[in-house]
This record gives structure tokens, sequence and C-alpha cells, in this order.
């Protein structure tokens, strides 16, 4: 199945397993997304394979890095007419706290969507929206 | 940055062999995106990593996902500044920066080489570049700092293995 198809499919559904299934690295991460209360809330539960550091222990930053990157990503697809894979030109992501071994959350905002170009920013949570473990933003090329 | 009073420095094929063999299959999610250890110098370090259809972002292109480059770039960015230390130390990302310049070409290894231009007494500062053929022509640029002495925890490297 193309992703032309599985991206309409969860549009007319609200199912978006596919869309995560579709992309092999979000599904090697682990990642889900569903909507609720209108908004789109991205989730990675926890897995050994996501560990960075054994010791503490803690999630590789490249995965709470990744899975944000990817949210934005899935957050264009839901919100743009056009299903065409948006391009990431940047990524710039904050560290605020270590991501321990536990399940982390995710929500995006489109702050600007232009004709070629869309910010998104992403913020990533553990125990609670209150204290995230990350912050991030990145441009996209839409075209 | 010349960094003279490294540990890299006093003991370079002891940590080499460290880097080689313990660092990266100590960290379970460089294991499952296939990343290996290709060299490291005090201050600076390359890494690789083989293309796979795991790791794909576009399943229309076959193009792997930013977030795997984000990693890589992760990974080789911190073992740049583990290198440039004087000592065994924990750290933490502070903040990742990274453009990307073009598609990784599907099929083809990809690697990141880092380096520590500066180190204060608490951050060290990074530059990387990932790239296929050559790092002239890099498929994504990076800059980040990285907190030292982050954590009281020990990490994978005991002192008594350099001494």
């Amino acid at each position: 199945m193309s992703l032309y198809e599985v991206v309409t499919r969860a549009r007319e559904t609200g199912d978006y397993g596919e869309l995560m299934s579709a992309v092999p690295y979000a599904a090697l991460l682990g990642m889900r997304m569903r909507r609720e209360d209108g908004r789109l809330l991205f989730h990675l539960p926890f897995n050994d394979r996501n560990i960075g550091n054994v010791m503490l222990p803690a999630l590789h930053g490249g995965v709470i890095g990744g899975f944000m990157e990817h949210a934005a990503i899935c957050q264009l697809i839901a919100e743009r007419e056009s299903v065409q894979m948006p391009k990431t030109i940047d990524f710039s992501i904050d560290y605020l706290r270590s991501g321990r071994a536990a399940d982390t959350h995710a929500v995006c905002r489109v702050t600007k969507q232009g004709k070629r170009v869309a910010h998104v920013g992403v913020d990533a949570w553990q125990a609670s929206p209150d204290k995230p473990i990350a912050v991030a933003r990145a441009h996209f090329l839409l075209t | 940055m010349a960094f003279e009073d490294t540990l890299f420095a006093r003991y370079p094929d002891q940590v080499r062999e460290t880097l080689k063999y313990r660092f990266l299959n100590a960290i379970p999610h460089n294991d499952t995106l296939g990343i290996t250890f290709v060299d490291a110098e005090p201050g600076s370090a390359t890494l690789r990593l083989p293309y796979r259809d795991a790791l794909v972002g576009n399943p229309d292109n076959g193009v792997i996902h930013g977030g795997v480059i984000t990693s890589l770039i992760d990974s080789v960015s911190g073992l740049a500044v583990f290198c440039s230390l004087p000592d065994f130390e924990t750290i933490a990302t502070l903040d990742l920066r990274i453009d990307y310049m073009k598609p990784a070409r599907p099929g083809r290894d990809l690697f990141a080489r880092a380096d520590c231009y500066k180190r204060t007494r608490q951050i060290a500062f990074v530059r990387a570049l990932a790239y296929q053929d050559s790092p002239e022509n890099p498929v994504a640029s990076s800059v980040s700092s990285f907190m030292r002495g982050a954590s009281r925890h020990t990490t994978i490297f005991r002192k008594d293995k350099a001494s």
C-alpha cells in the first residue's frame, strides 16, 4: 500500500496505526499516535531497544529526537491536504531532563504553514506535561 | 582545539579498544540501529551506520529517517566529547541542531564525524557532519553542546580499566 492510500484511509477512519507501521523507522521505535479531544497525541511506549545509557538507565537522546521529529512529520501529514512526505530542513532539540526507562508522550503545534515551508514545535514528556523532557522545533519543506 | 590532557592521549590503545568493543555494545539503541565504531582521536570521533530497510523514513523512496541521523550524530558528538575529557565523566546532551543538506542515498552506508572544538569546565561544544561519499559533500551538519559531569552514576568505563 502506498503512503497516499495509508494516509487517505487514516484520515477517514481516524486510526493512524497503519501510518505508523508504514514507516519502518517509526515501527522500529514502536511509536504510536491517536486523536484525542481534537488533537493528535504521540506515544513512545518504553522499549529496551531504545536505551542509550544502561547505567541510569535512560533513553537514547537520538530516540527522543527521532520520536519528536517523526511526530512533527505525522502532524503535518494529518493536517495538510497533500500526502507528500514533508522533508526536514532543520531540526533543533533542547534536552531538559533525562529520558527515563518509561513511556514518552509528545504533542506538536504547527506554528506556521506557508506554501513551501512549515515550522513545527514539539513538546515531549514522561511523568507530566508540566515537566517536559525535551522541546524541539523543525522546519519542513513541503514541495 | 588541541586536547593534550585527555584520558585518550594518556591511554590511546586502551581507550580505542574499549570504544571499539564496549562503548557501542553497551548502548542498546546504537546496537538496534547497527552503528559501528570507525575511529577516534583526542577530541574527535567517527562512526558508521550501514543502510537497512528498518531505518527507512519514507517508504515511497527508501530514504533513511532523519531520526536515525539524529541518533548517529548525537552518538558521535557525545563520543567526541568523551575523547576530549581529562578523565572518566558522564555527559548529557544539552542541545543539538541538525541541518539536512540532502537526502541520504538508499542502499549506501552513512558516516558521521564529530569534533569537540571547545571544552569549558562545565560545557563541551561540538560540530559534526554526516556523509556518505565524502565529508565535503555532507548529508547533514550539526552543532551541539554537552553538559559535563551530568550524573554521579558511573559510566560503562571503569577507572580501573585504563589505569
